[in-house]
């Protein structure tokens, strides 16, 4: 297992957990309307299958929100 | 300038606070603020602003006084059904203080205009509620070299970032296009509580005050989300501006403003 923080938050995950994996472990509904950023970098969508996440790891999970009935 | 005894009385609050002070207000009372939508956020910031006795506050929204608005959007009253948004919210802040030079642009925004309405303020609250104005006001923002505060809402959560333009990262930085019409719900379709609003534009309120005085530090590299059935506030810390930004990169790809919604159906500059 190793530790890492989403939105602020501890989690402990599973060794070799992707990107894709944690949006799936968060239940994040609409994963393709999120920005993701490790460590201070934005991860590419295209990349969330491949980029594995490591021990110590901070996590955002960036969500658009527009806001407002008119 | 020089503040009156009814200024320095009625300002009292701010004027003895260190970050502040005379000087302060005076910048306050100089300083020139606009705010796109009535709404929700648009409100409170709007009310807290006229207070604050910015000099002049610039309102824009071509939206009329409905009665679903009335939960949040507590610059209109029950009275003010039907009315211009932009006349009412003109009303409310006229009475709290009648200092504050208001300004109104019962319109909505949209590429032809937004550059116009924008060029004579120091700096922008974003008070909309769809992605097409959200990403507008932002390039406009970036292209006038404008500082502004962009929020969202959504039934319990909300979120803010300030933006000095071509120094700290940009929203296109963090969410690169809109998206698809429909794909994120709106407070319409998923609701909001109306304090949420208020929370959310207070922070903006604050956020303007602290760029005109310079009191304290900006949110700026950096996204707040509030959440507020866990009272959480959380910060995370954004990239930096990136060099692939398409608006605020070195050099944009991003060079003219972009109508995401034909304006005549729904870029409007209101709600939330």
């Amino acid at each position: 297992m190793i530790h890492i923080t989403v939105g602020g938050e501890h989690r402990e995950i599973g060794e070799n957990t992707s990107v894709e994996e944690l949006l799936r472990l968060e239940n994040v509904e609409m994963p393709e309307y999120v920005s993701v950023s490790v460590n201070e970098d934005f991860v590419t969508r295209s990349d969330f299958a491949a980029h594995i996440l490591r021990d110590g790891d901070v996590v955002e999970f960036l969500y658009y929100m527009g806001g407002g009935a008119v | 300038m020089i503040l009156t005894n009814e200024q320095l009385e009625r300002y009292s609050r701010h004027i003895i606070l260190k970050d502040i002070g005379v000087k302060g207000q005076k910048k306050l009372c100089e300083a020139k603020v606009l705010i796109i939508g009535a709404g929700g956020l648009g409100a409170p910031a709007a009310m807290y602003l006229a207070a604050a006795g910015v000099g002049q506050i610039g309102i824009a929204d071509a939206d009329t006084v409905d009665l679903s608005n009335l939960q949040r959007q507590i610059i209109h009253t029950t009275n003010d059904l039907g009315k211009p948004k932009v006349e009412s919210a003109k009303e409310t802040m006229q009475a709290i203080n009648p200092d504050t030079d208001v300004k109104i642009y019962n319109e909505f925004i949209y590429s032809q205009n937004i550059l116009e309405l924008i060029a004579d303020y120091d700096f922008i609250l974003d008070g909309t509620d769809n992605f097409p104005a959200k990403f507008l006001i932002n390039d406009a923002c970036v292209m006038a070299d404008k500082p502004f505060t962009h929020a969202g809402i959504i039934c319990f959560e909300g979120q803010l970032m300030t933006v000095v333009p071509h120094q700290t990262p940009c929203y296109r930085c963090v969410f690169t296009n809109p998206p698809p019409k429909g794909a994120v719900p709106t407070c319409h379709e998923a609701g909001v509580v109306g304090a949420m609003a208020g929370v959310i534009g207070c922070l903006q309120a604050l956020e303007a005050i602290k760029y005109i005085t310079g009191a304290g530090e900006l949110l700026t590299g950096r996204l707040l989300i509030f959440d507020a059935l866990s009272m959480r506030f959380h910060t995370a810390k954004l990239p930096p501006r990136g060099s692939g930004c398409a608006v605020c990169s070195d050099h944009p790809s991003i060079t003219e403003l972009i109508d995401y919604d034909p304006p005549t159906c729904g870029v409007k500059g209101g709600g939330a």
